[in-house]
């Protein structure tokens, strides 16, 4: 019989050893479902972006692991982040994607209203509560608010639970990558734009969490379309110019060496970033008109600094993932223990010529659409480990890629590229995250 | 401009026709030379989506992109095709509509259509509305774009493999 995880937090952290996890963490629904109410609660989540709140009252949907979620401006310009709950029945108070709500939150059900930081307004004949306990229990007090938010260079995040570390104990020096993707603007100001695309995946959301800093795949999972788009264009000069897909397309096929070379680096709690010291974003083409704004802002020197820090990609651990070379971001939000949803956003550089967003916009199409020939092969991996992973003979996943038993615990360490150690950093945070609480709820 | 080829309703409608069969019968090459030299395959992100270069789209595609699509598909590492997917468009009968004035010599074509996937014991379908601008070129008809509409383009929709 399956060994049920609820209430057995030494269960759970057996499931992940210094150098191999547990095929549970994967398929196991039950695991799933504590990840949803104690892991993903326990953590820094990415919840949206400052420049889709440009005006008080202007709010958009979120989640959090299946948590509904409201963020808004309240009225003293601060981002507040409400469940999205009504505090009478339990009701969605909004089910647009985004919108505007003025001064207060109305109840489309029986129209109690909330302010924009959740207190409670007023409720229709009110007097109908006299003498009752309402105004002393959870309804009275308003929407349920979540109380760890935190904005940094327009990126919201927030955390449910009150247990853990604060923001910048929790992503320390990873948050260098997110300074590094707005200093790119010349304003120094990031604009969420040109849409969201939305890639329903048939798998575990680590997976794909995982293989953002896997740099042993590309050149064997991409073959049919980087390997493709290369041979296309082997015959023409090497100096010449190429076409942007081509200069998109073609640095997935690099070899070993090349990944290997690139370095990743891991953070306390699960962050890290691959492309330490150069990246396959390293080699596109300059933008004439980019690098003049960019001079003229910043001098030459430090744009020459700025521009030559081209990460591939960087990991917040758990739910965002960002490639601030090339100014998009996707979110990860788990549904089932085999279904995840990842949304690709991308930004316009304040101040940057139209180019930039063109170039953005055309690598989130290559790379992260639904129709994606590279996102398919991505895809028919992920799909194949969910699968997989139900064979018996072996239920442990290998991670032990140049393992090293001194790197464990490290806040920050800096490895070959091709090392797995992003993975088994990961998951140590996944075990200390999902099991903080455990045992101290009623 | 008064010397533009004309194509009778009954020449338009059946190109559609045909180029939806020749993406069924898996004729990718004759299908891809429909198309004008300068012309775009495109699936926007968003409904009403005014342009494809501003704005992210589920494709936008360049003769390069489409000879790169078709060509992955011989690869016998087009993993995502183990086993192959098959494809299916079912259509309403395409209409003529009222060309744009300032694309002169531009036939305008609105088709609703149902495009299925086939893959394994997997079936996805995708519904919408397909627009081709055609021209006719040395004395027959070419794609100058076509733009699939999906009436549910923003929403998570799983892995399309095919040409819809």
């Amino acid at each position: 019989m399956a060994p049920s995880y609820r209430d057995d937090p030494d269960a759970i952290r057996a499931l992940v050893q210094p150098d191999r996890v547990h095929r549970d963490l994967y398929i196991d629904p039950d695991l799933f479902a504590l990840e949803q109410e104690h892991f993903f609660a326990n953590t820094w989540n990415y919840v949206g972006h400052d420049s889709q709140l440009p005006n008080p009252g202007d709010w958009i949907r979120s989640e959090i692991a299946g948590q509904p979620l409201i963020v808004v401006r309240h009225q003293d310009e601060s981002v507040r982040v409400l469940m999205n709950r009504c505090a009478h029945k339990g009701s969605r108070l909004v089910s647009a994607p985004s919108g505007n709500t003025g001064k207060h939150f109305r109840c489309p059900y029986h129209a109690w209203t909330f302010r924009t930081d959740g207190s409670l307004l007023n409720m229709p004949l009110k007097a109908g509560y006299d003498g009752t306990a309402v105004h002393e229990c959870e309804s009275g007090r308003g929407l349920a608010t979540v109380k760890n938010v935190r904005l940094y260079r327009g990126f919201i995040f927030a955390k449910i639970n009150d247990v853990g570390p604060g923001f910048d104990e929790y992503f320390g020096e990873s948050l260098s990558s997110i300074d590094n993707m707005a200093d790119r603007s010349p304003e120094g100001r990031l604009e969420i734009a040109g849409g969201c695309l939305r890639f329903l995946h048939q798998c575990n959301w680590k997976m794909f969490v995982e293989n953002l800093n896997d740099t042993m795949h590309p050149m064997v999972v991409h073959e049919s379309s980087a390997g493709t788009a290369k041979r296309m264009w082997i015959d023409k000069p090497a100096e010449g110019p190429k076409p942007m897909a081509i200069e998109q397309f073609t640095p997935f096929m690099s070899d070993y060496k090349f990944f290997e070379d690139m370095g990743v680096r891991v953070f306390d709690n699960g962050h890290s970033f691959s492309g330490v010291h150069f990246s396959i974003h390293s080699k596109y083409s300059a933008i004439p008109a980019y690098d003049a704004a960019m001079k003229a802002a910043y001098g030459e020197e430090r744009t020459a600094r700025i521009l030559g820090l081209a990460r591939h990609n960087t990991v917040y651990y758990p739910n965002l993932t960002i490639k601030g070379a090339i100014q998009a971001i996707r979110v990860v939000k788990p549904i089932a223990v085999d279904k995840t949803l990842i949304e690709s956003w991308t930004f316009r550089l304040a101040g940057a010529p139209p180019e930039m967003l063109q170039r953005t916009a055309m690598y989130s199409r290559l790379i992260n659409s639904p129709f994606s020939v590279v996102g398919h092969d991505d895809l028919q991996a992920y799909r194949g480990i969910q699968a997989g992973l139900h064979a018996s003979g072996n239920p442990w996943v290998s991670l032990h890629r140049n393992f090293d038993e001194a790197q464990v615990g490290q806040p920050d360490v800096t490895a070959v590229g091709t090392s797995e150690i992003s993975m088994r950093n990961q998951y140590r945070a996944w075990a200390r995250y999902m099991t903080m609480a455990m045992g101290a709820e009623q | 401009m008064s010397d533009i080829p004309a194509a009778t309703e009954r020449q338009l409608i059946d190109f559609v026709v045909h180029e939806a069969r020749l993406l069924d019968d898996k004729r990718y090459e004759d299908w891809n030379a429909l198309f004008t030299d300068d012309a775009i395959y495109w699936v926007p992100l968003v409904p009403g989506q005014p342009e494809g270069l501003d704005h992210t789209s589920h494709l936008y595609e360049d003769k390069l992109l489409r000879d790169l699509r078709i060509e992955r598909l011989k690869s016998p590492r087009a993993f995502s095709q183990q086993p192959p997917t098959r494809s299916l468009h079912l259509l309403q009968t395409p209409t003529v509509e009222p060309a744009d004035p300032a694309r002169t010599g531009e036939h305008r074509v609105r088709t609703v259509f149902q495009y299925t996937e086939s893959q394994g014991d997997e079936l996805n379908t995708f519904v919408g509305v397909c627009w081709h601008r055609l021209v006719v070129e040395n004395g027959t008809l070419r794609i100058r774009q076509k733009r699939v509409d999906l009436i549910n383009s923003d929403a998570a929709l799983p892995a399309v493999q095919l040409f819809i």
